[in-house]
């Protein structure tokens, strides 16, 4: 079921300029806008070995992300450019309230 | 423990006073209440039921709740939603494991990561866990759809209690609440003691299991099925604060309190409109203090001007001749609003709150003043400015205010430019009172104590140390009060302290002469004048 659509990958990386890090609220609303997306999406704090679903609130927390890491992200499907996209903005624009 | 025959005694301490005799029910999932496993498919049709139906329960409550009890809420909801983690339990129940075995395990294991973090942000998310893990056990044990399964009158006994669960608690029969950590100071206390639910907090642990329970807020005890000895001297304890409550609502009706001669005016608080339904509202000399947060937790959104003016003009009504003193919105710190505070701030309390948050969203502002500007010309209406550091973010609310009495008065519209005043509870503008061109002064003691003494209101751990009778505090409530008394503005307090009996001596010697209470508290604080008048060893 992944990468089905022409197993291209889209990236793309930001700074987490959220005061606090990844936490709750910043968490729900990055899960929440994954799930717009058909795209299999995978973020990872810049060089932690693992790949997190971009979708589970659960590990997007586990992820401890602090501010001013830098967020990297994957996504393949059909709709995996746009995703990368917005995401990337959510992030960058720190979470605006609009986005949820 | 003195004799086999009495049931257990705990002590605690007092987060709201009253007495309450009635069944013990825990709260906390630990509590007994076994429930039968079926076979692998059953159990995981349980589990997704009791999932969807928790889901449901908390998605009413953020509904209902609003502000920051939402948010929370929130991230409860996404976790429920979240596949992966969800999945992770499915799969244990596939192991053979029931359903609320698995449940329990996987947030047990979140829990612990949570507590086990550095920051202190996530170690609190940890509560959240807790209560979602005991929300969907409730469930799948037969809480059907149905929230708290309480009976009326009972003494409710939890390790914390979020206040979305304390307000899905039918009190309307009494009963009284006893906490094994909590602090007074919680938001769960504030509520309880606005309803007057008696409460204990920080009885620490309640190994046994009772039927019956005796809590008495006064002397913060929980006394667990207790013999016939205990609930003699229980029921003698409660006659004696039923007297004394009796004679304080005696004292109640006369005219005025004085203290040495001089009068002092008694105000009431109120979170909303419906807090004057008390009985001893009607006794006092004014409202000295509505908060108008209440209206930006309605479903919908921020208030529209019309809301507003409802609000504000009820109260008017309510108050004829007498003041009230309307507090713009003080939202920030620890009350953030979706749509009006800023999110993610590092320290809160230090932020973006209160008038500093209205000054930087003046169209949200604008609607409140020109609902305020409509309200004033019905009545005594004085409106004040919540978190006020210099002399310069009066003079902005107060041209902001001017611009709009003047637009309404183009536009036909009735309105009038209110008497402006200040909270005064940073510091710096207790220190620099004399700066401060206000018609009058309002103490907020509970955050100024929490800013003099570097402590965090809300943080049980330095209970001992938030004495808002620490002279530092003291010391910049009597130079407030001095300047008052010298250059003319009115000067009085509306935090905690003025409901406690044990801080009411300490204020009037600071010399204040006007303090602002809630309703509960009224009967008991003009007694305690009364008693300090006529040489009580207190004063």
């Amino acid at each position: 079921m992944l990468d089905k659509a022409d197993g291209q990958i889209f990236n793309g990386s930001v700074r987490l300029v959220h005061a606090v890090g990844m936490h709750a609220r910043p968490a729900v609303k990055l899960t929440k806008l994954a799930k717009r997306f058909q795209a299999h999406i995978s973020v990872r704090v810049a060089g932690a070995p693992d790949w997190i679903n971009a979708k589970s609130v659960a590990k997007i927390m586990a992820m401890r992300a602090a501010h001013g890491s830098t967020i990297e992200i994957k996504a393949s499907g059909s709709d995996a450019e746009a995703a990368v996209e917005a995401l990337v903005n959510l992030i960058a624009t720190d979470f605006p309230d609009e986005a949820s | 423990m003195r004799g086999g025959a009495n049931g257990l005694a705990y002590r605690g301490r007092t987060a709201s006073i009253g007495f309450a005799h009635g069944p013990f029910v825990r709260v906390d999932a630990d509590a007994g209440g076994e429930r039968v496993a079926g076979n692998l498919a059953e159990e995981a049709l349980a589990l997704r039921a009791a999932i969807e139906t928790a889901s449901g329960q908390i998605a009413d409550l953020a509904g209902v709740a609003g502000g920051e009890a939402a948010q929370i809420l929130e991230f409860q909801v996404a976790l429920l939603d979240d596949e992966d983690f969800i999945e992770t339990i499915f799969a244990s129940i596939g192991e053979g494991n029931a359903a609320d075995v698995a449940w329990r395990s996987a947030l047990d294991a979140q829990i612990a990561d949570y507590n086990s973090a550095e920051d202190e942000y996530l170690k609190a998310r940890s509560s959240d866990l807790a209560d979602l893990r005991d929300r969907v056990i409730n469930v799948l044990r037969g809480g059907a759809g149905l929230p708290l399964k309480v009976p009326g009158g009972a003494i409710v006994c939890a390790d914390d209690l979020p206040p979305s669960r304390f307000l899905e608690i039918d009190w309307s029969d009494g009963g009284g609440l006893a906490l094994l950590r909590g602090s007074p100071a919680s938001h769960v206390a504030m509520l309880a003691r606005a309803r007057g639910i008696p409460m204990v907090v920080q009885l620490g642990a309640i190994p046994h299991a009772g039927t019956m329970a005796l809590l008495d807020g006064e002397g913060a005890t929980l006394e667990l099925d207790p013999s016939g000895e205990q609930l003699r001297l229980f029921e003698k304890r409660r006659e004696m604060h039923r007297k004394s409550r009796a004679s304080a609502r005696a004292i109640l009706r006369r005219p005025t309190a004085f203290w040495r001669g001089e009068r002092i005016k008694l105000l009431i608080n109120i979170q909303r409109v419906e807090d004057l339904d008390h009985a001893d509202a009607q006794y006092a000399d004014g409202i000295g203090l509505m908060r108008t947060e209440f209206l930006l937790s309605e479903r919908g959104g921020l208030p529209d001007e019309e809301t507003q003016f409802r609000a504000y003009d009820a109260v008017m009504r309510w108050a004829g001749p007498r003041p009230v003193t309307i507090r713009t919105f003080d939202a920030g710190g620890d009350k953030p609003v979706a749509g009006f505070t800023i999110e993610g701030e590092a320290n809160p309390f230090l932020g973006l709150r209160g008038l500093r948050l209205c000054l930087a969203r003046p169209e949200i502002f604008a609607v409140q003043l020109r609902a305020l500007a409509r309200a004033a010309v019905r009545g005594n209406l004085k409106v004040m400015f919540p978190m006020v550091t210099s002399a310069d973010e009066l003079e902005a609310g107060r041209k902001l205010f001017a611009d709009i009495v003047q637009r309404l008065r183009a536009e036909g519209i009735a309105a009038m430019l209110p008497e402006l005043g200040i909270m005064v509870e940073v510091p710096a503008a207790a220190l620099a009172i004399a700066t401060f061109k206000a018609a009058f002064f309002s103490i907020g003691s509970n955050d100024l104590a929490q800013y003099v003494l570097a402590c965090d209101r809300s943080n049980g751990a330095l209970a001992p140390l938030m004495d808002p009778l620490h002279p530092a505090v003291l010391e910049l409530i009597a130079r407030t009060a001095e300047h008052g008394r010298r250059a003319g503005p009115s000067v009085s307090l509306c935090g905690d302290m003025a409901s406690d009996p044990r801080c009411v001596p300490a204020l009037l010697n600071c010399g204040l002469r006007e303090l602002s209470v809630n309703a509960a508290a009224l009967a008991q604080i003009k007694q305690t004048i009364d008693r300090l008048s006529s040489g009580g060893a207190l004063g």
